[in-house]
């Protein structure tokens, strides 16, 4: 709480009580820091679209402009838990403004939102 | 959106509780909003707020208390109070409060408040402390007391009981004790005058010392006593055993005296004094403390503490106002009720200033009600008489409490017997807070709820109501106490923290 102050230990027990739940979210593999975090569990992420390593989000700089071409789906993360999902061609792209909206990946992914095959 | 500082209109429609997992309001700027139930103070030039009847104890910032100022005199829609309170704070800032307000039950929508619950107690709660009267004889005979003076529930003359509790029924009590308890058995002995039947008192706790060790628990000992037979091997035996003393004392000669005498009317001063001194000086291992019966003739709280604190050398002092009847003479007149909570006052402001230097003061009144507010007890029943304190009297029938030792109307059982489950049950039931309809808005009822059972039986002849004569007193002294806990969450909170470690639920008196 911001405007009261909880003094004794039954305020400090309401104020637990009645903390606002944490809303469920969607959250990056490698998100840091405080909730909402992914609950604890071994790091095998079921797709590599949400974690930030080189290749699908982020290039290797962390940019987006040599990202990894699905040819290349056996480089970077693309093995242990990691799959491509299926073949496509070469210059298909869905997301027009991705350079626009998610310069960053690590800190824009959110804004890039759904992307619906046009 | 656009929040418009100049009429609130332009709040967004959102819920203050929305994001609560608590079913709450969903107010949009049209819904009214009133106070909730809470207890405000001022303390160190800060707004605190005692909540009721969580009992939890919260601090204010501007614009809560601004919030809470601008809805005293009556509901306000939520719209027109955010107009109200800009450009001071601006809307967002008071719908965050709002919602922190709501949280904490300083205000609710507009609609009739619901009842509170009635919570009884699901599971058998342990034994914490059982009061053993091994004694129901004395030998003072002041006025005032509630065995022997005019208000006594039980015939100790002539009764069918024994005068003097047998080793059998002692250690009887003390396997009861140990049965009932948790891990930790407390045993108090208490009378009559404990002392008189120091033989048996003396035997009992080897004897319990021997079976706490078989049965796996901890046990511990404490006795009541006038101080006239405080001999040098009674002491010894008191300091080596570690047994926690309280002496019924009511301050310098001329107060001991007035009441406190022999059946000739001598005064007992002169008699107790140099044995309490002994006590003092010998017994080290624990903190001996005084307790004061305040009458309408001694009522110089300031003067009795400085007595038996400075003077004799007592750690604490507790001071109780005389239980009778309201015709007896030396019962406490409503004036006297005053005079009293300014002479609290007096030394609850020297107890504040020793505590915000780090010196002890021995005031136990105060201490004893900081730590329930620090704790935030919420109670149901004004103490643990019946949940998890009992009374055994000298023929060994467990009572509410030891007020109550040896009355069949309040007995709950024996030490052979075991506790009447379904009597006791039926005493949590008819005396619960929520029976107590003048105490339902009432400030103070999670500190208070209705006072001792043994004084409103005195005064009311009914252990089921309120202590109504002294609803003004309760509340003043209340108040008195959170403005000094206020003051010391501010300026020294560190003190605040002895109280951290105490039990958490079912505070014991007696």
């Amino acid at each position: 709480m911001k405007h009261l102050n909880a003094i004794n230990r039954k305020a400090s027990r309401v104020e637990a009580v009645t903390e606002p739940a944490a809303a469920t979210d969607v959250v990056a593999l490698q998100q840091g820091g405080q909730p909402p975090q992914q609950p604890e569990g071994p790091h095998i992420p079921p797709g590599c679209s949400i974690v930030f390593s080189p290749g699908w989000e982020a290039d290797r700089t962390g940019g987006t402009a040599g990202l990894c071409q699905p040819v290349e789906r056996d480089l970077f993360d693309c093995h242990m838990g990691c799959f491509w999902p299926a073949q496509v061609p070469d210059q298909l792209n869905h997301a027009p403004d991705w350079t626009a909206k998610c310069a960053a990946a690590q800190k824009d992914w959110r804004k890039i939102d759904l992307v619906f095959p046009g | 959106m656009d929040p418009s500082a100049e009429t609130g209109d332009a709040v967004p429609a959102r819920s203050i509780a929305a994001d609560l997992s608590v079913p709450g309001i969903s107010p949009g700027v049209d819904t009214v909003v009133r106070l909730g139930e809470f207890h405000t103070f001022e303390a160190s030039g800060e707004r605190f707020g005692y909540m009721v009847p969580s009992a939890a104890v919260f601090a204010f910032d501007a614009c809560a208390k601004a919030i809470t100022d601008a809805l005293a005199n009556g509901p306000r829609a939520i719209g027109e109070l955010s107009a109200a309170l800009a450009p001071t704070f601006r809307p967002d800032e008071v719908w965050d409060t709002l919602g922190e307000l709501y949280r904490a039950r300083a205000i609710d929508e507009d609609r009739a408040a619901k009842p509170a619950p009635k919570i009884l107690p699901l599971t058998v709660i342990p034994l914490q402390t059982l009061v053993v009267n091994v004694t129901n004889q004395c030998n003072l005979a002041c006025e005032y007391c509630y065995e022997y003076g005019e208000d006594k529930i039980v015939d100790t003359e002539n009764g069918a009981q024994p005068k003097f509790m047998s080793e059998e029924t002692a250690r009887e009590a003390i396997d009861f004790a140990l049965r009932e308890s948790g891990r930790t058995a407390m045993v108090t002995f208490f009378g009559g005058e404990t002392l008189m039947n120091f033989p048996v008192l003396k035997k009992t706790v080897s004897y319990a010392r021997a079976r706490a060790a078989e049965v796996g628990k901890d046990i511990d000992f404490s006795l009541t006593t006038n101080a006239t037979l405080l001999k040098p091997d009674v002491i010894e035996f008191l300091a080596d055993e570690r047994i926690g003393v309280t002496i019924s004392i009511d301050g310098p000669q001329e107060m001991q005296d007035k009441f406190r005498v022999f059946s000739n009317g001598m005064g007992s001063y002169e008699l107790v004094a140099p044995k309490i001194k002994a006590l003092l000086a010998r017994h080290k291992a624990r903190p001996i403390g005084a307790r004061v019966t305040l009458t309408k003739q001694t009522l110089d709280v300031m003067k009795i503490y400085k007595h038996l604190h400075d003077e004799m050398g007592f750690w604490e002092v507790g001071f109780a106002p005389v239980t009778t009847a309201p015709q007896r003479g030396h019962a406490i007149s409503d004036e006297g009720f005053d005079h009293l909570l300014g002479q609290f006052r007096l030394l609850a402001q020297d107890f504040l200033k020793a505590s915000l230097e780090g010196r002890h003061h021995g005031f136990s009144n105060v201490r004893e009600t900081l730590q329930e507010i620090h704790q935030g007890h919420a109670k149901a029943y004004p103490c643990g008489a019946g949940i998890g304190l009992l009374g055994v009297s000298t023929d060994g029938n467990v009572s509410l409490c030891h007020r109550f030792a040896g009355s069949d109307a309040h007995s709950f059982g024996s030490v052979t017997g075991g506790v009447d489950r379904d009597k006791q049950a039926a005493f949590l039931d008819s005396h619960h807070i929520n029976h107590k309809t003048d105490c339902q808005s009432c400030w103070a009822r999670p500190i208070c709820a209705g006072g001792c059972y043994h004084e409103a039986h005195t005064r009311y002849g009914s252990t089921t109501g309120p202590n109504l004569h002294y609803c003004e007193w309760i509340r003043g002294w209340t108040h008195t106490c959170l403005e000094i806990y206020g003051e010391l969450a501010v300026k020294n909170p560190g003190f605040l923290r002895q109280f951290d470690g105490a039990d958490d639920e079912a505070p014991q008196r007696h």
